[in-house]
């Protein structure tokens, strides 16, 4: 029979919450210097939502434009981001990225190469160069793999399908450990560290039409507010201009950015390449005004300006909203992705192999032969945890975040591919920054008990109730209304309705009752995560109601232009005590300033 | 559409029998979708493991109708009529329901030596496409562990995993071997204490692979040719390879056996 207090206890210097690029890579830096590292995965290892990226990882090498360096990288960057990143962030992401790659080849990652034996880098939106570090269009799975191989041959301690219910403070408030319980057992096992690196990925899951596993459920996020850490920019999400449309039940499923950056057009119901109407003055100089020179584009870069369907994701995913809003869609409420009438069928099932199985095998198209349907699918939150750039760590001593749980890297909007470049240099640096507070470290930590406690009553109390709800239905619930209110194109009166209905869905999450036992229960996985699907589906509506412009990966119906005075600020979340249902502090957050030699580089081309 | 019946094995491992559910079906949907269904209405205690449903992470592996796929990228309008049938991977202990003990094959993975490669040059290593190719192929491996479920040696023989490391494995020490800047010798090791012998070579991996790696023609006849050379006898193989049964004992089939 399972227990009900902890059966097992373990020890470590660093705990990483999290196994897909980030925390891996964490764990790989806190090793070399010689730590006791356990990792924290609530899936088995290799099958975070790393694997999943496609397109591959952005990095100024300069291997196929020789002209590429970090300072152009750092303006893309930025420009992608609206100018809301952590500038220190996007500064040492663009400087250190290459060398990041290249550990990786050291490691075994076997990247796709050029004529001269380098390694190939790829077309990506809103990047100047061909930038991106690929392996076909399944560029994650080499390197979640990669990492997780470098990690076991290192003999590191990796925690399985555990899910970590909450982090645990000692006597003086610094982060000491963590609560969690084993799936396939169901038993409760506690964790002491010196610092824990929260890797923990994003909250997708909380809307309907998502390319997130069941996994994206905002645990990092939650966790590291409940424990006194601060969020920003929750309202940023981004939607992918490209998730699968149709059959309904694939609908949200990622189609890579690849198929565009290797000559894939967009067009809507009446053959449009509609994307040449809709170019902001943001990106009009460096845009391509007609299709014949975006075509030419491809071929070489001096010859033509990039075309309009490789404008940032979050350019490209309003554009096809607004093209189905006009009746102009597919028949499924999508528009058309078309590289089969571009491209060679042996091309594309060289570039894109997953992406031909993909449509094949759950849609019946043939993408060397038929266009895709195509619509947006949430996919990212560039907001997260408020982290120091350089050391990762969060306000909280003792707690570290990177990787999609940290927010500022991206700002407003992430440019596809480099997500897995943050994974890698913050990751990296993240186990540089628990390493380092490690050394600093004095006196011995007694976990706090009461927090234990409450943490393992609050997991079984959805056993103990004769009648109450069925996680699942308050899961689709949410993730309707969400959809609804809190989606790609927002207004400030659905945003106050969707805050209200979130303060509904906690008395809901209060009320669930389970069938079953406690041994490899999804439906108690599942009420174990609606806390922090909730306590980040509310930082996400209190941010879009607070930040009354548009940019970047929030977008108000109601305030379609920019606002200067919010151009200068994050918007931040607090939550009071480590509790879930705690209230909720919002408030704006200056940016870091931008020292003037960098900002030379922003105005460079403006 | 019309209504489906799903037989689904659930119980843990003490013992368990077959469920039914019967319930609509929907345009387009994959078993995945269906059991995702079962669990957010009548039976949300379903075990089942899964992650990205798009045939990239091989979580969701079982056996349907019984043989290995991935519920994410089976497609019920493909499915024979009459009840679907569900069971857990044989080959792994029952955790519950749908879900197995797969930590066989992480124990595996920690016994593999590491790439070796030479000091990096100045602005990286310079390596060709055809060199990487080779060693690409298997890396697509999204570790289903699909090829090992289906292995006659484990499947039927539970001892034999003590000294069998299995189709993925035998990809995974194919994929160092062939890679280009690997310096690492691991042929004794895969001769002597991953079992390479015990394959009969009967493409059964091969066969189920969602991401066609062939896993017998690419990576474990030249591995084998690689490490028994001295013990090996091509003829043999190849008698045993036309007299294959749909079934063989492990032992019977042994090429090599481990000392």
């Amino acid at each position: 029979m399972s227990t009900n207090t902890p059966t097992e206890h373990h020890e470590y210097d660093v705990l990483i919450i999290g196994a897909g690029g980030a925390g891996l890579r964490a764990a790989i830096e806190a090793k070399q210097r010689g730590l006791k590292v356990g990792i924290i995965t609530k899936s088995l290892l290799g099958k975070a939502h790393t694997v999943m990226a496609e397109g591959g990882m952005a990095a100024a090498m300069g291997n196929v434009y020789e002209e590429d360096n970090w300072m152009v990288h750092f303006r893309d960057t930025m420009r992608g981001g609206k100018y809301l990143n952590n500038y220190r962030m996007a500064e040492l992401h663009a400087k250190e990225s290459p060398d990041r790659v290249w550990e990786l080849e050291q490691w075994g990652a076997l990247f796709d190469r050029t004529k001269d034996g380098k390694i190939l880098q790829r077309d990506f939106g809103g990047h100047r160069y061909a930038r991106l570090a690929h392996v076909g269009d399944r560029t994650g799975l080499e390197l979640i793999r990669t990492l997780q191989q470098k990690v076991v041959s290192m003999g590191t301690d990796v925690f399985m399908e555990c899910k970590v219910l909450r982090l645990l403070h000692d006597q003086d408030g610094k982060i000491a450990g963590a609560v969690a319980y084993w799936r396939a057992s169901g038993e409760f096992v506690t964790f002491s560290a010196k610092a824990v690196v929260l890797a923990t990925g994003g909250v997708g899951k909380s809307w309907k039409f998502t390319s997130n596993s069941w996994e994206g459920t905002g645990d990092g996020h939650a966790m590291a507010m409940w424990a006194g850490a601060e969020l920003i920019d929750m309202e940023c999400i981004q939607f992918h201009p490209t998730g699968m449309v149709w059959p309904l039940s694939v609908r949200g499923i990622l189609v890579t950015e690849g198929v565009r950056g290797d000559g894939g057009v967009l067009r809507n119901s009446e053959g449009e390449r509609f994307m040449f109407n809709y170019v902001a003055d943001m990106f009009r100089s460096e845009t391509a005004d007609t299709e014949e020179e975006g075509d030419r584009w491809y071929e070489d870069h001096a010859a033509g300006r990039r075309p309009p369907e490789l404008l940032p994701r979050d350019e490209v995913a309003r554009a096809i909203n607004t093209e189905v809003k006009a009746g102009r869609g597919s028949p499924h409420g999508g528009v058309y992705l078309d590289i089969a009438s571009r491209r060679p069928a042996e091309f594309i099932r060289r570039r894109l192999p997953s992406m031909y199985h993909q449509f094949m095998e759950l849609a019946g198209v043939d993408i060397t032969r038929e266009a895709m349907e195509i619509g947006p699918t949430c996919h990212y939150i560039m907001g997260g945890v408020k982290v120091d750039a350089d050391t990762a760590a969060t306000k909280v001593p003792g707690l570290f975040a990177a990787g999609e749980v940290a927010g500022g890297m991206h700002g407003a909007n992430r440019l596809g591919g480099n997500s897995l470049s943050d994974l890698i240099v913050f990751g990296r640096r993240a186990g540089m920054g628990a390493a380092d507070y490690i050394e600093g470290l004095q006196g011995s930590a007694t976990l706090n008990q009461g927090e234990v406690d409450e943490a393992i009553a609050e997991a079984l109390a959805p056993f103990n109730r004769e009648n109450g709800e069925n996680p699942y239905d308050i899961q689709r619930d949410l993730q309707e209304m969400m959809q609804a209110n809190v989606g790609i194109i927002r207004t400030g009166s659905e945003v106050e309705a969707a805050i209200e209905t979130l303060e509904n869905f906690t008395e809901r999450v209060q009320n669930i009752a389970l069938k079953g036992g406690r041994q490899y229960n999804p439906g108690w996985n599942l009420a174990t995560d609606l806390p922090s699907m909730l306590t980040v589906s509310k930082c996400t509506a209190r941010g879009a109601r607070d930040r009354k412009e548009s940019r970047g990966g929030h977008t108000r119906e109601d305030f379609p232009g920019t606002d200067e005075q919010l151009s200068k600020v994050n918007i931040g979340h607090t939550i009071a005590g480590n509790d879930w249902t705690g209230s909720i502090k919002t408030e704006q957050i200056p940016l870091l300033p931008i020292p003037a030699e960098l900002k030379a580089l922003l105005e460079e081309g403006k | 559409m019309s209504d489906v019946t799903m037989r689904i094995w659930r119980g843990d491992s003490t013992g368990g029998q077959f469920e039914n559910y019967t319930l609509e079906q929907n345009e387009g949907e994959v078993v995945l979708d269906v059991i995702h269904r079962i669990q957010a209405t009548e039976a949300p205690d379903l075990a089942c493991r899964w992650n990205c449903k798009a045939g990239k992470c091989g979580s969701c592996a079982a056996e349907i109708n019984g043989k290995p796929r991935l519920m994410c990228m089976t497609r019920m309008k493909d499915m024979p009529e009459g009840p679907v049938t569900v069971t857990p991977m044989k080959t792994f202990p029952i955790i519950r329901d749908l879900v197995t003990d797969v930590s066989f094959n992480y124990a595996q993975a920690e016994k593999v030596p590491a790439l070796l490669p030479p000091p990096m040059p100045e602005g990286g290593y310079r390596i060709f496409q055809e060199d990487v190719e080779r060693s690409q192929e298997f890396r697509k491996c999204i570790e289903c562990f699909m090829c090992q479920d289906v292995c006659h040696v484990i499947r039927d023989h539970e001892d034999n995993k003590q000294h069998y490391a299995g189709p993925r494995f035998f990809i995974r020490y194919a994929e160092l071997e062939m890679h280009p800047l690997d310096t690492n010798d691991r042929r004794d090791l895969i001769r002597k204490d991953m079992g390479l012998g015990y394959c009969n070579i009967t493409k059964c991996c091969t066969e189920v692979c969602p991401e066609h790696i062939k896993i017998t023609d690419n990576a474990i006849i030249p591995l084998k040719e690689r490490v028994v050379d001295a013990h090996y006898d091509p003829v043999a193989w190849l008698g045993r390879k036309i007299r294959r049964k749909t079934k063989v004992s492990a032992h019977d089939a042994a090429v090599q056996p481990a000392p």
